[in-house]
This record gives structure tokens, C-alpha cells and sequence, in this order.
């Protein structure tokens, strides 16, 4: 009896997302173990030894203000890095071929790999944000922004690296876009500093710069402040995730990267 | 029920190369058929078309009656795919590498693993299963891509080059695996540079070159147009000359080894007769080339002579 295309494809969905945990746990060393050192490192150089002598930040201690900033700064390099190198992996070892021949629709392999890269940003979030409880006093003041904008940023950045991944044709293209795009964005998105204390026109510019409103959003569910209109930020967050889905989508159906 | 049907399919490459000059084949269900060609005819595209890993040019795929365009998922659960290149995670254990790619069919875990241990013993390597796949042997990787074809239980399984770099023995365990699920039901699509393979297995065939079809029929029917076949004959004494034995063209190979060109309707009676009348002991006997290579060199060759006519 012919199984279900429905049962096909939650089972097969389900299946992506157990081959992406079995692999962040095999690789646990490179997958978990370095951002969680970076995150303390962090914290012990900048909350720590810098930040006694910042003072306030916005009314918080410095510590208790970049906390947020870094979680979501380890939840954005691991998405991306996440996705990126699963893909391209399985790209460069020919094993996404055993994806691309089975029945499973590109939208639902596309989805496969996100869920498998938010899964990685969420569980790596969540480590930092226990070493970040050994450094500063952490409340929740908005769960559900807490959320939203933890899962819609892991989303829109393990889209990305869907994308550099599918163009990528080396190891070097797909580092290139993380080292010079994506690392400078995140440290001028105001990770470590309030926009607010910055001149007029790097203001504007920062503005800008969509990690702004991402960050600003998650803080402001762990602080209750923001440095940008929430409606704006939780919008912007939610139309990029849906244009670089259906972006991704339409490249992967074209075989764009991975067929002839 | 045709397994697959395929009409006017073409492939023009981005580079400009037509690797599929409209290509019409059809295989039925149940059969073990031979894709045969030269290196670069298109065999490996046609397959790509098929499992849907190269996108066409034009043509229609059907697989079981199911339209490619119009119902992909469903021509795809269809069929089992053993690609000529090694292409799994060499970093995943076998247990893994079949249970994930059962998944990806629909096949839920429990079942998945029941049917783990089910091929990969068939396929000798159930002892090996939490073996990382990197540390097998090239038989073993070629094995595994069979076992991990078979999870789902394909209706139509397509073998590329399946038994390259292996071994005569585990060659021929592969062969005897091969013609037990044929006959428990799947339809097989076998290529091969094994010809000897080919004959032995399949029941028809299809002989790609240039990117066109150049012969399709039974095997039986195909081995049949081959007119002549050369016999190598093994002798106890040595001889200075090729003896001229009437009606049959001889050559001395070395002064052991008589070659003997027997055309289709003569006796290899009449061979041994002239032969012991003369006092030559024959010791033994075997064919110079494999007969279906015979003849595909030959339609290769025709095709290459036509295609350079026309040019």
C-alpha cells in the first residue's frame, strides 16, 4: 500500500531535523563547546573588567545590558553557521543528492534545514544564557518577545546561510559572507553599546542595519527597553523571513548550486 | 505496466553540449534491463533526468504512469537509485546512513530499523552497522548504497555502475542479490561497463551512443545479430603455422593459442574434426571477448561512422 504524501513528508521533515541534532551533537566540539567559551570570554572581558568602569547603560548595569545582545549575537553566527555548513557539506559530499532524489518537496527540505539551524541557534542561545546567569541578574520582562524575536532571527539567518550555501562552490565562499558581512553588522548592531549614545548620523546608519532590530526587540523582552519602535523591528524580522524563504525556495526549485 | 516511459527527452547542458538528442525508451515492470553505452553517451544523464538530480531540456519522464512534471512526488517514491559515485556521509554510522535515508521515503523509524537489519544482513554488513561509513572497504561503500536504495522498498531501482571496483566474488554475491529481488518483483535498470554483467542479468537491452538510442531489444535478439565470434583455442603442442582449416579464418596467436573466427551457422564440430585429423591436441577453449562486447564495439563503431557521414 502506497504511503501518504502527508506521512512522507512529516516523517520525512522530522527525519531532516533528527539527521541535523545527530550532527550538532557528533560535532558537539565544533558546534557548542566554541561559542560557549566566546560568550564567557565575553562576558568576563567586557561585562566583567570593561564593564565596571562603563557604568549604566540605558538605566542597567553593563553586564545586564550587553547580556541579551550577546545571546542573540551566538544565536545569529550559530543559525547561519549551522546551516551553512550542513548544507554545503552535504553539497560538496554529493549526500544531498540522497535529499534531492527522494520525494520530499524543496519546501520541506528548505524547512528541514532551517528547523535544523534554529535548533542549533536555540540550543546554543540557551547555554549562553546559562553562563550569562553565572555574571548578571537575567528577568524576563516579555517572554513572548523574548521568543519571537529569538526564533524569528534564527530563522531569517539559517535562511541566509541556506543561501550562501546553495551559491557557494567552495569552502572559502562560505566563511567569506560570516567574516565580512555578518560579524561587522552584528557588532555595530548595537550588541555592545546603545544607539542612543552615538552621534546623529551613525544613528541614521545604524538604522540601517537590520540586526539593530533584532537585538533591540530581544532586549527589550529581557529589559523593557528598546532602541527602535518594536512594531518596525518585529515587522522587519517577520518580512525577512518571509522574502528569503520564498527566495530560497525559488533557488533550490531551480536547482540553482546543486543541479545541472 | 511500462516502469518507465520516456519521450523525446532532451538535455542541452549551459555549455552548449546536447548530452540527450531526444531520447524514447521504455522499460516494463519486472524487468532487468541493460542501459549499455560508452563513456559520455549520456547514460548518467538520462538517469539524472530520471531521478530528478538533472533538470531537462524537454521530453516527458513517466515513472509507473506517474508524470514527473505533474505528480514528481509520487514517480519519486517509485524509485531506488545506486549512483555511480559514492555518496553518502562518510562520517555517519551505516545504521544511521539507512534509517535517515528511510525517512526521507516516509518510513517511520521503527520500521526503518526492522528493515536496516533486513539488508544490511542480506548485503553482509549488518556486523558492521555502527561502523563509521569512511572506514568500509570500496565493495563494502558500494553494498551499502544498495542496502540504502532498498529501505524503502522501491518499485523501480536503477544501478549505476554498481559493481565498479569490486571484486569477482563479492561481484557475483551482488549478482545473485540483484536477480532474487528482481524475481521477488522490482523492476531493475542496470549500467554497466561489465557487459559480461549485463548479459548475465538482463533480459533486454538499450545501447546509448552520441545521445540517441542506437538499439533496443532482448537480450537474446541483440546477441543474436552478432555474426561472428572469435574462439581462442588452447593447444598441448606447439605449432609453427595456423593451420587453414576450410571454411573458418585461423590465425596463430603464439605457438600455443589458435584463434578461430566462427561464423554464425557453422559447427565447432567440423573445427575439432580437421583439427584432430591433423594430430592437434586442443586442451581448451574459450571466447576471445565477451559476445555482447563483440557486438557493441561494433554498433558503436556503425554509430560513430553514421555520425560522422552526417556531419
Amino acid at each position: 500500500m502506497p504511503v501518504s504524501l502527508a506521512r512522507i513528508e512529516w516523517v520525512g521533515f522530522s527525519t531532516i531535523v533528527i539527521r541535523e541534532f545527530q550532527r550538532i551533537v557528533r560535532i558537539w566540539a565544533q558546534t557548542i563547546l566554541p561559542p560557549t567559551v566566546t560568550a564567557t570570554l565575553y562576558f568576563v572581558i567586557f561585562g566583567s573588567l570593561i564593564g565596571r568602569r562603563v557604568g549604566l547603560v540605558g538605566g542597567f548595569g553593563y553586564m545586564q545590558f550587553i547580556a541579551p545582545g550577546l545571546i542573540m549575537m551566538t544565536v545569529i553566527t550559530n543559525s547561519y553557521g549551522n546551516v551553512v555548513s550542513s548544507f554545503f557539506g552535504a553539497k560538496f559530499g554529493k549526500h544531498l543528492e540522497e535529499l534531492l532524489v527522494s520525494p520530499l518537496p524543496n519546501w520541506l527540505i528548505l524547512s528541514g534545514y532551517v528547523a535544523g539551524g534554529m535548533l542549533r541557534g536555540v540550543l546554543v542561545g540557551s547555554v549562553v544564557t546559562l553562563v550569562a546567569l553565572f555574571f548578571t541578574r537575567l528577568a524576563v520582562h516579555h517572554v513572548l518577545a523574548v521568543l519571537a524575536a529569538l526564533l524569528l532571527t534564527s530563522a531569517v539567518f539559517s535562511l541566509g546561510g541556506f543561501m550562501n550555501a546553495l551559491f557557494a562552490k567552495n569552502f572559502d565562499q562560505i566563511s567569506w559572507f560570516p567574516t565580512f558581512v555578518l560579524t561587522p553588522l552584528t557588532y555595530l548592531g548595537g550588541v555592545f553599546y546603545s544607539v542612543g549614545m552615538l552621534p546623529a548620523w551613525a544613528q541614521l546608519v545604524s538604522r540601517a542595519n537590520p540586526i539593530l532590530y533584532m537585538v533591540s526587540a530581544f532586549r527589550y523582552g529581557f529589559l523593557g527597553t528598546s532602541d527602535v519602535d518594536l512594531a518596525l523591528a518585529f515587522g522587519i524580522m517577520v518580512g525577512a523571513a518571509v522574502l528569503m524563504f520564498g527566495t530560497a525556495l525559488v533557488l533550490l526549485s531551480r536547482g540553482v548550486g546543486i543541479r545541472d | 505496466m511500462q516502469a518507465l516511459s520516456l519521450r523525446a527527452l532532451t538535455k542541452v547542458y549551459k555549455n552548449g553540449i546536447q548530452a540527450l538528442k531526444g531520447i524514447d525508451l521504455e522499460v516494463q515492470e519486472g524487468d532487468f534491463f541493460a542501459l549499455l553505452g560508452p563513456n559520455g553517451a549520456g547514460k548518467t544523464t538520462m538517469i539524472g533526468i530520471v531521478t530528478s538530480l538533472v533538470n531537462k531540456t524537454s521530453g516527458t519522464v513517466r515513472v509507473f504512469g506517474h508524470d514527473m512534471d505533474r505528480e514528481l512526488e509520487r514517480a519519486k517514491s517509485c524509485i531506488g537509485v545506486v549512483p555511480q559515485e559514492i555518496n553518502f556521509n562518510m562520517f555517519e554510522t551505516l545504521l544511521t546512513i539507512v534509517v535517515n535515508q528511510a525517512g526521507f521515503y516516509g518510513i517511520p523509524r521503527a520500521l526503518a530499523r526492522q528493515r536496516a537489519e533486513k539488508y544490511l544482513t542480506k548485503l553482509s554488513l549488518w556486523d558492521r552497522r555502527n561502523s563509521i561509513a569512511r572506514s568500509l572497504s570500496g565493495g563494502m561503500k558500494r553494498r551499502l548504497m544498495i542496502a540504502r536504495a532498498l529501505m524503502h522498498e522501491p518499485r523501480l531501482l536503477i544501478l549505476d555502475e554498481p559493481t565498479a571496483g569490486v571484486d569477482i566474488e563479492i561481484r557475483r554475491s551482488m549478482w545473485e542479490f540483484l536477480r532474487t529481488i528482481n524475481e521477488e518483483g522490482t523492476t531493475i535498470i542496470l549500467t554497466t561497463h561489465y557487459l559480461e554483467e549485463a548479459e548475465n542479468l538482463c533480459r533486454n537491452v538499450a545501447i546509448i551512443d552520441g545521445g540517441r538510442i542506437i538499439e533496443r531489444d532482448s537480450m537474446s535478439n541483440v546477441l543474436r545479430k552478432l555474426q561472428a565470434e572469435v574462439f581462442v583455442l588452447n593447444l598441448a603442442a606447439p605449432l609453427a603455422d595456423a593451420p587453414a582449416i576450410p571454411g573458418f579464418r585461423t590465425l596463430l596467436a603464439d605457438d600455443h593459442t589458435l584463434e578461430v573466427e566462427v561464423s554464425r551457422g557453422q559447427n565447432l564440430n567440423e573445427i575439432f574434426a580437421y583439427l584432430s585429423g591433423l594430430g592437434i591436441e586442443v586442451t581448451s577453449m574459450r571466447n576471445k571477448v565477451n559476445r555482447l562486447e563483440e557486438l557493441f564495439i561494433r554498433l558503436v563503431d556503425q554509430s560513430a561512422r553514421a555520425a560522422a557521414a552526417n556531419a
